[in-house]
């Protein structure tokens, strides 16, 4: 089991600001499906959106400000394990579909709903994030909003490393009990 | 204490408890766990959790859809690994190349899933068990694993949305339309985390194959899942079909159930809807689009290519030919559609007319196997969803329509009316 005290909780980065009800297949296009090597998937995350996003003009450690409805479409856990291994640290939207936003709590890529985001930042504006406090900040204007706070059982899962470790703990716990 | 819609009776069934309601977090037990491509990568996380057999291999089912046969290196690997997988983790119940079809046909048609179920699966469209009644939700693939290895997963228990649908469906007026005015009125976001329960005259007419279609749907409206009552419609359906014993009476929303939204609406003089580029949302009345021209026309996948929507579809193509600057690709929803269409004869009426009628797959509606198009094509589809770049290039474009809007598109190579050909069809409206 991952050390949850060792889960980071502020998140601070370079902003993408992406629209309203970005699907599934434009995160990783229906071709890609097959592909399970992770640095193969980063080269063609969001292509279906913008082909050069990911190879040039994405950065580890930048941020995903999303519209209404992000992740809308498949139950393809590549798209965020692909916005996970171009190194995007977080991805904060009006609101997600609910698929994406459990594949992306089941493999620890903090996602929060952030009424208000999309009009707080542009292009490029770095922002902080704290993950318990829901408190999001644009350091380049000033301002802040507030994200909804995770439930515990949501943060659980984010803080143990994904539900692999959730899962394997429970299997453990249930072994030792006979 | 308020009573319970359909939904809320069955999460709290499953998770033991007399009463729940919306925003509840809740340990659900599964009746079903249907995996399929995506099984290769919930393999080696079931793995990395340290699970070794399934919870139950009376009720875990395995099935190969979107690849099928497998058509790259990559297909190939994950068809190895999954073979491997079954093998190894104890799965009983697997639908190789051959014995298999689309995921969600599988379910409703070998009997995994009926009235008062919970069913997950490692695919956004599981919302389609709903036309049986099931509480039944799409996963990824590192929670199928994970549902695999416990038999359960946690489900906020959602908000409920009422759908009332009353009115009689015209001449070459389907479920597909009823579900695709819902998703005009709802939005891709209407439906978000919400249970959709659809009831009223025309739904309760709906044979189970109309149902399907209608809950197939609610997975573009957002919903977590899309829900009709079990009846006795569904009740002859299943009997004789689902492998364990069937709930009496099937439950049903209490009189004093709390729906926290509702709509209505009366499809009485509807005409025939299509979805047109590049949201399943984005719903016109056929009216408004006749005349766009097409370079393919696909009826096939999980919403609309059982042998019924294959049987309307031959009925426009039948003695014709397909529109020379068209290509037109029939793939039915299972290897046991596929064999009825072939005893029906359906078949040859479909390559007669210069339709290609290909194995049993996903296949053109995805964008990854067969039938994908180019950077300035335009496609009318029987499937469910039409975003950017959904059945190939990201420039493409997609129409989704009812199989009858497809076949008679397809026979002038443009956005066609059924009701304006001038066949005669008999199918009875419902």
């Amino acid at each position: 089991m991952s050390d949850p005290s060792k889960f980071q909780v502020v998140y601070r980065g370079r902003v993408h600001r992406l629209g309203d009800n970005i699907d599934t297949d434009q995160i990783m296009p229906g071709k890609y499906l097959t592909v399970l090597d992770r640095a193969e998937l980063a080269k063609h995350c969001l292509e279906g959106y913008d082909p050069d996003w990911a190879t040039k003009k994405a950065r580890a450690g930048d941020v995903i400000v999303g519209g209404h409805n992000f992740g809308c479409g498949s139950s393809r856990e590549s798209a965020p394990v692909s916005i996970k291994a171009v190194g995007i640290s977080v991805v904060l939207a009006e609101s997600f579909a609910r698929i994406f936003f459990r594949n992306s709590i089941n493999i620890a890529l903090p996602v929060m709903v952030c009424p208000g985001i999309s009009a707080a930042f542009e292009d490029g504006e770095e922002l902080e994030v704290d993950i318990d406090s829901g408190v999001v900040k644009n350091l380049t204007t000033g301002k802040s909003l507030k994200a909804e706070a995770l439930p515990p059982n949501i943060q659980h899962i984010l803080k143990q490393g994904g539900l692999v470790e959730v899962t394997k703990a429970k299997l453990a716990a249930s072994a030792a009990q006979g | 204490m308020a009573g319970m819609t359909l939904a809320e009776k069955i999460l709290a069934a499953h998770s033991g408890r007399p009463h729940v309601k919306p925003g509840d977090i809740l340990d659900v037990k599964v009746d079903t766990a249907m995996g399929h491509e995506a099984t290769a990568q919930a393999a080696p996380q079931f793995r990395k959790m340290g699970a070794t057999k399934v919870w139950d291999p009376e009720r875990v089912m395995i099935v190969l859809d979107h690849w099928v046969p497998a058509s790259t290196d990559g297909a190939v690997q994950m068809h190895a690994d999954i073979r491997k997988f079954v093998k190894e983790v104890g799965i009983k119940h697997f639908y190789d190349i051959g014995r298999h079809g689309i995921c969600h046909q599988m379910l409703a048609e070998e009997g995994w899933e009926a009235p008062g179920d919970v069913i997950i699966g490692s695919d956004s469209h599981t919302n389609m068990g709903g036309g049986l009644g099931a509480f039944a939700a799409g996963v990824g693939p590192t929670e199928i694993a994970s549902v695999w290895a416990t038999g359960e997963l946690w489900v906020r228990v959602p908000t409920n949305f009422k759908v009332e649908v009353s009115g009689r469906l015209g001449e070459h007026v389907y479920a597909k339309d009823v579900i695709l005015r819902t998703a005009k009125l709802l939005t891709c976001e209407g439906g978000r985390y919400k249970a959709l329960e659809f009831m009223g005259d025309t739904i309760k007419r709906m044979p189970v194959h109309d149902r399907l279609t209608v809950c197939n749907m609610t997975t573009e409206l957002g919903a977590k899942t899309g829900i009709i009552a079990g009846d006795e419609v569904a009740r002859a359906y299943l009997t004789g079909r689902y492998r364990r014993e069937l709930r009496d009476p099937f439950p049903v929303s209490d009189e004093d159930a709390v729906f926290q939204e509702e709509v209505a609406f009366d499809v009485t003089g509807m005409e025939p809807q299509l979805a047109c580029p590049n949201s399943p949302d984005n719903v016109k009345g056929i009216s408004e689009v006749v005349g766009v021209k097409l370079d393919q026309a696909f009826v096939g996948s999980c919403t609309n290519a059982r042998i019924e929507d294959l049987r309307i579809a031959a009925q426009f193509l039948k003695g014709e030919k397909v529109a020379p600057s068209c290509r037109v690709i029939i793939s039915p929803a299972s290897t046991s559609t596929y064999n009825q269409a072939l005893k029906e004869g359906l078949i040859e009426v479909f390559t007669d007319a210069g339709a290609v009628f290909t194995v049993s797959s996903c296949s053109a509606c995805f964008g990854g196997h067969i039938g994908k198009i180019g950077k300035t094509e335009v496609a009318i589809s029987s499937s469910n969803r039409n975003f950017p770049g959904r059945m190939g290039h990201r420039e493409s474009q997609v129409y989704l329509a009812s199989p009858a809007v497809v076949a008679a598109s397809a026979l002038y190579g443009e956005i066609t009316d059924p009701r304006k050909i001038g066949k005669k069809v008999a199918v009875p409206a419902t």
